[in-house]
């Protein structure tokens, strides 16, 4: 079996009903994609499937087909961060983090689809759970960085969408 | 700016290297083994041969500091908070700053030169910042001196200003850097005077964590991440029902399946999987046959608990809190008495990361790398579970994801041990399942509370009484301390003095307890009692100033006149919610207030109620720590506070059927999400003079602000949570 991975294709040895996040965790090593709820409930194992926001926890590897782009957290931004995870680190949103990578992938690829989300497209865009209580930082994050992704579209910059 | 180390602290190698370790590169395992660089060492002095100044500060030839950090983070953010501490009387360069995690064997060697490293009830920053001050302060000093030596001039006529040190006389100037080298053997001076907080640089200003960049690229090693050469991994499964005993399992059912190495029972109420990957332990652990003794409590259900904590609310006791005049002669002979009975259901932490641990035994030595918010109580549930002396085991702390006072237990530490004691020389990597983590908490305990006043014809209160009823978490996790007053901590936030001082003078006031004790486990839930306190009270104090005809706050300030500090906070959330001006259409407003974990709060929310739907349009909070050492990470705090306060209102419970938590995954344990998140603007009002927390006293206010803007805008007083159980439409 074949999947490609942050860009790279990569060859996978499991049972064809593993779950694509512990595939990514435990055998790609990339383990920015979190185990939270396993029932696609709390979105912390968010990955984007050519660019769209998808939960890898129940997603069954066997699924994904090789010609579909899978992006992690680790390949977001390897030349230089997602405008999102930039304004994250700007705001300090994490606190303990352990949801983030999900919170980010989710944001980024509702940035993709609405690039100037509303409160509400916000509200209604993200059912990732943070305990910690980042919402109120998460919310203001994704207005900041719909600015910043606007911004380097008017200039004729790279769309940094993976 | 110098490259920053961040990591465990002795023998553990760096991030870079931790990587490579990782990856299974040539880091011999051996390397984190039991090699303490100063086994004989007993005091703060540099140790010979390291690169300390002293235990706090290590400064490296290219000017990072080092600070070592002995409380837990868990997502507080008082990681930044603590080094803030010492840079600020070290006087370095906050760019040139980095961090390092003590670790409790470690700390056990050198006799606790680095004190408590429990992190729980707000006390990371209040509970360790005099003698962190004093740390920084006095490897200040040593490095000064150190400087002044070489010039030969005396140390006191030198400056420090960012990590440079300069002796304007004779025209010398060096940096921390350059004579950390030399600071090797110079003795700590015995005075030491620090700063006034009116001359913080560090302190008290709004710096970014220093732990963020990990969070955001996915590459922030928690412990659930953590892969050592040859690890196994093995999912637990305990008896549903609390206290119940493992009675068989058929581990031949499973051992074919693929990945599964052996099954292992854990004590006398568990069983795990141990296998190759998460996922052929989890096939495996829901495919092994088990039957378990279940006991008596198996009958037990949530009716059942209810009706013996309301036998509760009219029991005799003689557990008193708080005791006032003579209430219950006063409420007796009363003519028009006002009383209501409250409730507060079981929740569960469910911190996103799920219980974790990595163990390593070897006859000779135990270690664990995880998470833990006491890592001496994890150390030594780790030798006990391992049967080898605690000088030769060791926990590696790592950053937690989420903890909320779960992992002050060290249950899965002790399975963890368990396994890998069957497993010698192979490291184990105990996981839970969201299933596990949600069915073997220790919950916030379940409370019920019958509140009882009477009014002057002025509506003064005369007389008050607050009976609890309800368990009690001392009972299970510390029986000794209960004593003459029954559970000290069920009186939190209704105390008459302390950190936890009720902030309403009552002439005849009387807060009592009977102690209920189901077996569901109970547990430090962020907040504790305060949360439930809180919401009775000031639920309460509401119910009474509608009952007399008066603005709730107005009838508040008649009451608090003899307690500034907390009349200060709520004023102030008051004044930022606009209470003396007219709200908007269909907008309604609520307050609370509350003394918890040494700080004042208050919060002042803004609901609406259509068609029996509740939206929480905005929330102004209001807090008074004393010394506010990070305001942004405080803002946070505070902001997030509202989030697990206002879970348990909406949404969130445990309920108990056939002995068992029902919940068992976040789509059962329904907790707050975004789209429910109203505005929250926070007002941090430092009146200094005292150090209070910041992680947990808002969760309390949170749910009887809200509940009170319900109840003005709808006439309901909804008195049991979740109020996902209540029909608000009008009726």
């Amino acid at each position: 079996m074949k999947l490609n991975v942050n860009g790279k294709t990569q060859d996978i040895d499991v049972e064809s009903d593993t779950p694509l996040l512990w595939v990514l965790r435990e055998q790609l090593g990339l383990t920015g994609t979190k185990y939270g709820c396993g029932i696609s409930m709390c979105g912390a194992c968010t990955v984007h499937i050519d660019g769209v926001a998808q939960r890898s926890c129940v997603l069954p590897v066997s699924a994904v087909r090789e010609d579909q782009k899978i992006t992690t957290i680790e390949g977001l931004g390897v030349q230089q961060f997602h405008p999102v995870q930039d304004v994250w680190a700007e705001i300090d949103v994490p606190q303990c983090g352990y949801c983030q990578s999900g919170m980010i992938m989710a944001a980024s690829s509702l940035l993709a689809q609405n690039s100037d989300p509303s409160d509400d497209d916000i509200r209604r865009g993200m059912g990732n759970i943070c305990r910690c209580g980042t919402y109120p930082r998460v919310i203001e994050g994704i207005k900041k960085a719909a600015k910043q992704l606007r911004a380097n579209a008017e200039s004729g910059g790279q769309d940094a969408n993976a | 700016m110098p490259t920053r180390k961040k990591d465990d602290l002795l023998n553990s190698p760096s991030n870079e290297s931790r990587r490579n370790f990782l990856k299974g590169s040539t880091v011999a395992t051996g390397a984190f083994v039991f090699g303490f660089s100063f086994p004989l060492a007993k005091t703060a002095l540099a140790q010979a041969g390291s690169d300390e100044v002293n235990a706090w500060v290590v400064v490296q030839p290219d000017e990072t500091v080092l600070i070592r950090i002995a409380r837990i983070e868990m997502g507080q953010g008082s990681l930044t908070g603590l080094a803030q501490l010492v840079a600020e009387e070290l006087e370095c360069d906050w760019d040139n700053v980095g961090f390092e995690l003590v670790k409790p064997g470690a700390n056990l060697q050198r006799d606790n030169v680095w004190k408590s490293q429990s992190t729980g009830g707000s006390t990371a920053i209040r509970g360790s910042h005099e003698y962190l001050r004093k740390g920084g302060a006095t490897a200040r000093a040593i490095l000064v001196e150190a400087a002044a030596r070489q010039w030969q001039v005396p140390a006191q006529e030198c400056k420090v200003n960012k990590g440079v040190i300069t002796h304007s006389a004779s025209n010398n100037s060096t940096t921390f850097g350059s004579v950390a080298a030399l600071a090797n053997g110079i003795e700590a001076p015995e005075n030491i005077e620090l700063k006034d907080p009116s001359l913080w640089t560090i302190a008290g200003k709004p710096l970014k964590r220093l732990d963020t960049k990990e969070k955001v690229d996915g590459s922030m090693v928690y412990t659930s991440d953590l892969t050592l050469p040859g690890m196994l991994i093995a999912i637990p499964k305990a008896c549903p029902v609390h206290g119940g005993t493992l009675a068989s399992f058929d581990a031949k059912a499973v051992l074919s399946m693929p990945g599964v190495k052996k099954v292992v029972a854990l004590d006398d109420n568990a069983v795990a999987v141990v296998a190759d990957t998460f996922w052929h332990a989890k096939k495996a652990i829901d495919a092994l046959p088990v039957k378990w003794n279940e006991g008596e409590n198996a009958k037990v259900s949530s009716a059942s608990i209810a009706e013996k904590l309301h036998e509760g609310l009219s029991a005799k006791t003689d557990y008193v809190g708080n005791n006032i005049g003579d209430a219950a002669n006063v409420l007796s002979k009363a003519a028009n008495v006002i009383e209501a009975d409250y409730s507060y259901p079981y929740q569960n932490h469910a911190p996103m990361e799920p219980m974790s641990a990595t163990v390593r035994w070897r006859k000779n030595g135990c270690e664990m790398w995880g998470a833990t918010q006491v890592p001496e109580s994890a150390l030594g549930a780790l030798a006990e579970a391992a049967e080898l002396p605690k000088e030769v085991c060791e926990v590696h702390t790592m950053r937690i994801g989420g903890s909320f006072g779960r992992r002050l237990a060290t249950d899965y530490v002790r399975q963890a041990a368990l396994v890998a004691k069957q497993i010698p020389d192979t490291p184990i990597k105990l996981l839970w399942t969201r299933e596990e983590d949600m069915l073997q908490g220790h919950f916030h305990p379940v409370t019920q509370c019958r509140m009882r006043a009477t009014l002057d014809d002025d509506g003064t209160v005369q007389a008050l009484h607050m009976r609890i009823s309800g368990q009690s978490i001392l009972a299970h996790v510390n029986p000794n301390a209960i004593g003459g007053k029954g559970d000290p901590v069920m009186y939190q936030g209704v105390d008459p003095e302390g950190d936890m001082a009720i902030g309403y003078s009552v002439p005849n006031l009387l807060v009592d307890q009977v102690m209920v004790n189901p077996h569901i486990r109970p547990g430090f839930w962020r907040g504790v009692n305060l949360n439930q306190n809180a919401l009775y009270m000031e639920s309460f104090i509401d119910e009474l100033a509608h009952a007399a005809g008066q603005d709730p706050l107005a009838f508040r300030r008649k009451l608090m006149a003899n307690h500034p500090k907390h009349l200060a906070v709520l004023e102030a959330a008051a004044k930022g919610i606009g209470w003396d001006t007219k709200p908007a259409k269909g907008i309604y407003r609520g307050i609370a207030q509350v003394k918890g974990f040494g700080s004042y709060v208050a919060a002042a929310a803004e609901v609406s109620v259509t068609d029996g739907k509740l939206k929480i349009h905005r929330i102004v909070a209001a807090t008074d720590p004393g010394y506010a050492i990070n305001p942004q990470q405080i803002e946070a705090q505070v902001a997030g506070s509202f989030v697990y306060g206002l879970s348990p209102l909406l949404s969130s419970e445990c309920t108990v059927k056939n002995g068992r938590i029902e919940q068992e995954n976040f789509h059962t344990y329904q907790v707050m999400q975004l789209r429910d998140m109203p505005e929250v603007e926070v007002i941090t009002m430092p009146s200094g003079g005292f150090w209070g927390g910041v992680g947990e006293p808002t969760i309390a206010v949170a749910a009887p602000a809200v509940l009170n803007a319900i109840f003005a805008a709808t006439g309901k007083r909804v008195r049991n949570i979740p109020i996902k159980n209540t029909d608000l439409s009008a009726s």
